[in-house]
């Protein structure tokens, strides 16, 4: 039931910083131009870049949420078996 | 005792063996069709890719090594024998030794064929110019797979889905083998036989050999017991 | 351990929304530009993958031969961790590549020996969710050789890409960037002890399963 709480406590304060990872303040005063970037011919670089943060986010959040769900599933039986053999066994 | 041991296991699956010579022929067979495929699938215009028949002749010899792996260990399973080694009063690391000496002969004699088959297709010259140092290619590759597939062939005896699980398990793990095996093979047959690169990969296969034989000789005993 | 637990999730927590702030205002690196910034999620995922790789080897060889039965569950959830942190870093590291290199994959020694660790490491869950009864020795054994044969693997690849060039990125930012320090140090830190508290979790979710087998065990003994 602990487990539980603190998995709920977790994905709320994640949830709640996310607004933080939302908001970058644009780097001003420690910008160093990047001199060797033809301006239109290569990649934009931001796509990659957010996907590979949201991938990390989503991944410990998809392995959190398994970890909970399987978590439930086994006190769930356990307490299954707890009350057969509360219920009038021989 | 140790060694007598392992030569009692070994001469007991020679003798099984000699039979019917049913491992060996099939697993011959089906190394050769295996090098076809991939000369199939590789030559074009009548020439291969560079370096390809060095690739060609590892692929051939872990599939086949694989098949063989799982065959000898599937006869001891169906007949209920390895029960009867796991109890008999020797010890269990001597089995291990005697069952990897089987496996290194049938390997052994799988190469014979395939090299010559594998040099006749591309370009047979270079193929023996520099024949102690592709026996030791060869042989430092071979061992390592061996000894690796050897163990876990036996530990995977009684567990389900073995047939897919042996190679899921050993491919990765055997990567070093073929990369030093493929990459050593391939500079003994460059024009002039580069036997600086050569030597080098043999002495990684050959410090491969030494970790994973001491490794696999201390888990058998853990492993197989109950 | 247990009373550690709630402030250190707190911790965490707080290092990985604090972490994009400090990496938004760390300087641009100046040949690599917006994309280096995947470092500092790219390289941490990694310190953690070989953390839980160690964590998962030695384990093994513990319940191996000595047999200790609830080491075995430090185990299974460290290699569990290590596929997860190991998915992290390929699926950035090729994001990086994609921008920094033009292409997807390029056969990289590093990358390329944690594919091959990363699949090490899913045979390892595969033996234990469809090997059948007494698989847990059989994938400790695959854990142990997996993690033998690492340093193997990397000299291997690494002597087999020689010919073409390396890139290796963090030599030159340590020198190049004297403002990237904290924000990778705290990435750093802030992983590992992610790390830390998912192995936690999931080791009490491996003791409950433990706990949940025994009992049907013994009920089926009455």
């Amino acid at each position: 039931m602990t487990v539980r709480r603190i998995v709920m406590a977790l994905w709320s304060i994640v949830l709640v910083s996310a607004p933080a990872l939302a908001f970058q303040p644009p780097p001003q005063s420690e910008f160093v131009p990047v001199t060797e970037l033809p301006a239109g011919d290569q990649l934009p670089a931001a796509p990659y870049l957010i996907a590979a943060y949201v991938f990390v986010w989503l991944a410990v959040m998809l392995y959190l949420w398994t970890i909970w769900r399987r978590l439930n599933k086994v006190e769930a039986d356990m307490r299954t078996l707890e009350q057969r053999q509360r219920s009038p066994s021989r | 005792m140790f060694l007598r041991t392992a030569l009692l296991v070994l001469r007991k699956d020679f003798a099984i063996e000699m039979k019917s010579l049913e491992v060996l022929l099939t697993t011959l067979f089906f190394a050769v069709s295996c090098v076809l495929v991939f000369a199939f699938a590789f030559v074009k215009d009548g020439r291969a890719p560079e370096d390809a028949a060095a690739g060609i002749l590892w692929i051939a010899i872990a599939f086949a090594g694989t098949l063989a792996l799982g065959r000898t260990f599937e006869r001891e399973r169906y007949s209920e024998t390895l029960r009867a080694l796991l109890l008999a009063p020797a010890p269990r690391a001597a089995l291990y030794v005697g069952k990897l000496l089987g496996m290194l002969a049938l390997l052994g004699v799988a190469e014979g064929l395939l090299v010559p088959l594998v040099a006749f297709l591309f370009q047979a010259s270079a193929w023996f110019s520099r024949p102690l140092l592709l026996l030791a290619v060869l042989a430092g590759g071979t061992v390592g797979f061996a000894a690796v597939g050897t163990l876990f062939a036996a530990m995977l005896v009684r567990a389900r889905s073995r047939d897919v699980l042996l190679p899921i398990l050993l491919y990765p793990i055997t990567i070093p083998v073929i990369i030093g095996g493929v990459r050593g093979t391939a500079a003994l047959l460059a024009s002039p036989a580069d036997e600086v690169t050569a030597t080098m990969w043999i002495g990684i296969l050959f410090a491969f050999d030494v970790v994973f034989v001491t490794l696999s000789l201390w888990t058998f005993e853990p492993l197989m017991t109950e | 351990m247990k009373k550690m637990f709630a402030p250190l999730l707190v911790i965490v927590a707080a290092m990985f929304a604090a972490a994009p702030i400090m990496i938004a205002q760390a300087p641009f690196e100046s040949t690599m530009g917006l994309i280096q910034k995947i470092f500092y999620y790219h390289v941490p995922s990694w310190m953690a993958m070989y953390s839980a790789i160690v964590v998962c080897g030695v384990a093994s060889a513990i319940y191996l031969f000595k047999g200790r039965a609830d080491v075995d569950c430090y185990a299974v959830s460290a290699a569990e961790l290590a596929v997860l942190f190991g998915l992290m870093g390929l699926v950035t590291g090729p994001l990086w590549g994609r921008k920094a290199w033009g292409v997807w994959w390029q056969w990289d020694a590093r990358l390329t020996s944690a594919l091959l660790l990363e699949l090490i490491f899913v045979a390892y869950l595969m033996v234990r969710k469809f090997g059948g009864p007494g698989s847990e020795k059989l994938a400790a054994a695959t854990a142990l050789f997996g993690t033998a044969t690492a340093p193997f693997v990397y000299k291997s690849v690494d002597i087999w890409r020689t010919v073409h060039p390396k890139t290796s990125v963090v030599p030159l930012l340590a020198s190049s960037m004297p403002g990237a320090g904290r924000p990778f140090a705290l990435s750093s830190i802030a992983f590992i002890l992610l790390f830390v508290v998912l192995l936690t979790l999931r080791v009490k979710l491996a003791r409950q399963q433990n706990t949940l087998d025994n009992l049907y065990l013994a009920q089926e003994d009455r």
